[in-house]
């Protein structure tokens, strides 16, 4: 029954296919803009994968940056992973050799595909599903960044503003996870929190202190709860 | 000729990412019981994380000069607004990220 497992993680994939495959070509294109060609867009998709980061990391190679702020924008705006291994530590118990790649592989979209119990009711082999749809992500993700590289050498028109689809992947997760849940103070905070962040720290440094902001004002919340409920 | 610096930059980059993401499973992967308050920040962080992406990708979004983060705000209540009525994440983006290139490129 193998095979039908690999078919549902297929299925439960293609939401990000289009997504992966449209942020993909944007940072194809983006970082042949900046006169890196075919063989960095696949390398950084196949070993990076990260989407932020990578659009991040053309401004950081188009503009030389060194080590030492590479190293620290990398901190900054990848810290949230530590947030998704913290809750896929029970689902990837057990998953043996498949775990380095689980936790290698553990994007934005793949965090909230895996999250998604609905969607494994009746698979029937959980751990090879996750990683079947893991690689499936990165498989989009590396298409995607191939294609925008070789059609970036194509364009002619204007790409300013395409980063804007990034921005435009985050609001559908918000507008989902509004739509499919019932208390929405966990988004609140995180907006609040970094607006309020964004406005004492600059931009270049408020990812960090948001972090910890967010984190004490869910704590607090909780312990709130935890009062109310006694 | 391969730019060394460039290639240290994707190294450290691709690195730090990995320990990032494997962190949590090296502290608490063990076969101990995951503390309660993990588990707890595990269901609840997400959304918060999402708001705060939203914030981080228009951090250099000025409201005080020109032209005012007028493209994108119309550029993301068009990408909600389409992705409340059609619920189709690839037609929401490519909408939302069309109408902010003809606003930057052309209106403003």
């Amino acid at each position: 029954m193998g095979k039908s497992d690999i078919k549902k993680a297929f299925i439960s994939s293609i939401p990000v296919m289009a997504g992966y495959l449209a942020l993909g070509t944007g940072f194809g294109i983006i970082l042949k803009t900046k006169g890196y060609g075919v063989i960095w867009a696949v390398l950084m998709s196949l070993f990076m994968y990260s989407g932020t980061l990578q659009y991040v990391a053309v401004n950081l190679l188009a503009s030389g940056a060194s080590l030492i702020t590479t190293a620290i924008t990398t901190l900054m705006v990848n810290a949230r992973h530590l947030f998704y291994g913290i809750s896929m530590i029970d689902k990837y118990k057990g998953t043996g050799k498949k775990k380095a790649y689980l936790m290698f592989a553990l994007t934005d979209e793949t965090y909230s595909l895996v999250c998604s119990d609905e969607n494994t009711k009746d698979v029937e082999d959980k751990h090879k599903y996750y990683f079947f749809l893991s690689m499936f992500n990165q498989s989009y993700w590396i298409i995607g960044s191939l294609i925008g590289s070789v059609l970036g050498s194509l364009i002619t028109f204007s790409t300013e503003g395409i980063d804007f689809v990034l921005t435009a992947l985050f609001v559908t997760i918000v507008v989902d996870q509004w739509i499919n849940t019932k208390d929405h103070r966990p988004v609140i905070i995180g907006v609040a929190s970094s607006v309020l962040c964004l406005l004492i720290f600059g931009s270049d440094s408020f990812l960090i202190p948001t972090m910890i902001c967010i984190t004490a004002a869910l704590m607090f919340m909780k312990g709130k709860e935890h009062v109310s409920n006694d | 000729m391969i730019d060394i610096h460039s290639v240290l930059i994707v190294v450290v980059a691709t690195v730090i990412t990995a320990l990032l993401r494997m962190l949590p499973f090296f502290i608490f992967g063990g076969d101990k019981e995951t503390p309660q308050y993990i588990t707890y920040l595990g269901k609840v962080l997400p959304y918060a994380i999402m708001g705060m992406l939203v914030v981080f990708c228009l951090k250099e979004v000025s409201v005080i000069s020109y032209p005012f983060g007028i493209p994108e705000l119309i550029s993301c209540v068009l990408v909600a607004v389409l992705h409340v009525w059609k619920k189709n994440t690839l037609f929401s983006i490519v909408s939302g990220t069309v109408c902010y290139m003809l606003l930057v490129q052309l209106v403003f």
